[in-house]
């Protein structure tokens, strides 16, 4: 049994490989991440979560399987069994089980495939977001100065824009796609993104570590990537996982209002604008996608929550057990 | 204190040059298509596009006219409709009381619902009560207002109308000078889909902050001097610990005064957000324009006075 105390987290330098184990007892050398992983374990509803993560991950993955063992395809029009004599989309049933829509498609058939789009565009735009935002933040906190004036001002500016409209008049602009709608949410969210990075980096160039390092003749571009950046995974892993459900949320938004991808495209924002017509008298047809959307959303906040308390070192916790 | 009301105005009004001209570039000169043909008719001749051209000056180089545009609009002058020919600045006046009453009630709702639910979490850290507001909090942060929105629909107004009860109106919006029982009776369920969503990251603010502040030094005096633990609260946390909300809602009602879309498309009110989806929906470009300016005006104001309240709320800020 090692104890390891929390400030050995402090150390900061993430995980290099585990170290090879030489026979007989020797004390155990863990990286910080290991270390967060332990804790994380503990967390059920964290390890829940995830568990829920895995799952979405593999309905979007293996949709094709999974709705051909459901026997409806996505995009399949039931007219005959899939609408009431009125024309109306059926309750859930045995055929349909979480019921059909106002065309008579198989809602759970569309909620599996919907997970591809919600999960493709909410990790895609918050890689996209993270990476020009940690760039930029990166570079506006290191070099100081004017540079920091200049990039930070533009973030400001960003940040002042009215995105949601300013959003909505882009993708009228471009035509709706998935592309655009990746573009568009990482567009209005890298400076977020920036802004927490530029405050890291600011304590982080005045350590002595990169005194020592600039001292042995490194590059500011080295100093930045070997010395700086590293640093920053335990806050950009928890603020990304709490930006993906923003950026899903953002997307179904924008399906909702007719400008996310393009139906007859699964996507749960557009079977929920589609629901708009019938759903007073079809009420499944909004609720399960909103379901949907809001599981996906909870369980990566929720992680996010987990993986804060997993990953600051500053909470004081003595850790036991292997 | 005046020298930085004027720096800050002064970037403000950078930032709003800044976007005027995001938005000019975008739709004059990346956006696909030709922009004259919106002028004109459904299956122009050239002609007639020519003689648009001429007439809004499309024909100038593209400097020039965003220098006409920009010297338009410090006229006050957005231009007109596509649509009906009315003039852009008439059209989104007349649509602000519709949002401002939405935007306005919304956040009376989610500060009566965020702050308290925060200081019941705060005050007994890691309690039962304590976890319960973070479900409440990341629940709300996870709900999508237009979910919120259709779920209240269809219980309060749907399934208590089949009963009989119609007490909230689907749609629609009354005007508070006209009916203010009706507009209040039609503003019910919007104001709570906007604020149940938006009163999360309000209570988890809050907690934040005022556990934050209890862990200081003059609040440790404070209960030393024997004072009630109510006024310790109340007195001396809360006033510096609510300046963090302070500044979140001088930006969610600034963004939200330049149009609360989705809540305004879902509940049919006639405000400036449902205009704009409308506007971008037809190619209304001259209304496109003006709304995106207008709210980011009312995004920028916010700031700014988000700034000076800040000064004024928390003695330790020092104007820079």
């Amino acid at each position: 049994m090692t104890i390891i105390a929390a400030d050995e987290l402090a150390e900061g330098r993430p995980p290099a490989s585990p170290d090879s184990q030489p026979p007989a007892q020797r004390i155990e050398g863990r990286t910080p991440l290991q270390l967060a992983w332990a804790r994380l374990r503990r967390d059920k509803v964290s390890i829940f979560c995830l568990f829920v993560i895995v799952l979405l991950v593999l309905s979007a993955v293996f949709a094709p399987v999974l709705t051909g063992w459901i026997g409806h395809g996505p995009n399949e029009q039931y007219r005959d069994i899939g609408l009431s004599p009125e024309g109306l989309p059926q309750a859930p049933n045995g055929t349909f089980w979480l019921g059909t829509d106002d065309l008579g498609r198989d809602i759970l058939s569309r909620i599996i495939y919907g997970t591809r789009v919600s999960l493709l565009v909410g990790v895609l735009a918050t890689a996209l977001a993270v990476l020009v935002g940690l760039a930029v933040g990166t570079t506006s906190g290191y070099y100081g100065g004017k540079v920091d004036t200049f990039l930070s001002r533009t973030m400001d500016v960003f940040l002042s824009f009215p995105f949601l409209l300013f959003a909505i008049s882009l993708v009228s602009v471009f035509q709706p796609s998935l592309k655009i709608s990746i573009f568009v949410i990482a567009f209005f969210t890298w400076s977020n993104v920036g802004r927490i990075v530029r405050g890291q980096v600011l304590s982080i160039r005045e350590k002595e570590y990169i005194e020592a390092a600039r001292s042995l003749g490194a590059g500011d571009f080295r100093i930045m990537t070997v010395d700086v950046i590293p640093n920053l995974v335990a806050p950009l892993i928890v603020y990304s996982t709490l930006l993906i459900p923003t950026a899903i949320v953002f997307e179904a938004t924008l399906s909702f209002l007719g400008l996310g991808v393009v139906p007859p495209t699964p996507t749960w924002g557009n079977m929920i604008s589609e629901s708009l017509s019938t759903y007073l008298q079809a009420p499944w047809f909004v609720f399960f996608p909103s379901l949907a959307l809001f599981i996906a959303t909870l369980a990566f906040n929720l992680l996010g929550d987990g993986l804060r308390d997993a990953l600051d070192p500053r909470a004081a916790r003595v850790l036991a057990r292997k | 204190m005046g020298r930085f009301i004027a720096r800050r105005l002064l970037f403000g009004v950078v930032v709003l040059f800044v976007i005027s001209l995001a938005v000019f570039v975008l739709f004059f000169v990346v956006a696909p298509g030709d922009p004259a043909a919106n002028f004109v008719g459904k299956s122009p001749t050239p002609e007639q596009i020519q003689q648009a051209k001429v007439r809004y000056g499309l024909d100038k180089p593209v400097p020039e006219q965003y220098l006409q545009y920009v010297g338009r609009l410090l006229h006050g002058d957005l231009g007109y409709s596509f649509r009906n020919a009315e003039p852009v600045r008439k059209t989104l006046l007349d649509r602000l009381p519709a949002t401002a009453s939405l935007a306005g009630g919304a956040a009376v709702v989610w500060l009566l619902m965020g702050i308290p639910i925060g200081i019941l979490a705060a005050t007994k850290p890691r309690s039962i009560r304590d976890r319960l507001a973070t479900v409440f909090a990341l629940g709300g942060l996870s709900i999508p207002p237009f979910v919120a929105g259709l779920l209240l629909l269809y219980f309060l107004y749907y399934r208590l109308s089949l009963n009989g009860l119609d007490i909230f109106p689907a749609s629609g919006y009354v005007p508070l000078t006209q009916n203010p029982f009706e507009w209040a009776r039609h503003l019910i369920l919007p104001w709570f889909a906007l604020a149940l969503v938006t009163a999360a990251s309000y209570s988890r603010i809050t907690r934040g902050s005022l556990l934050e502040v209890l862990g200081e030094d003059y609040i440790r005096t404070a209960r030393a001097k024997g004072l009630s633990e109510r006024r310790v609260i109340y007195r001396h946390g809360l006033r510096s610990a609510l300046t963090p909300v302070v500044t979140l809602l001088g930006i969610d009602v600034g963004t939200l005064l330049g149009g609360a879309i989705v809540t305004e498309v879902v509940f049919g009110l006639q405000g400036i957000g449902q205009n704009a989806i409308v506007a971008v929906s037809t190619g209304d470009l001259p209304v496109i324009f003006g709304t995106v300016l207008f709210a980011a005006f009312f995004i920028v104001i916010a700031n700014i006075l988000v700034d000076i309240a800040y000064a004024v709320l928390d003695s330790r800020v020092r104007l820079a």
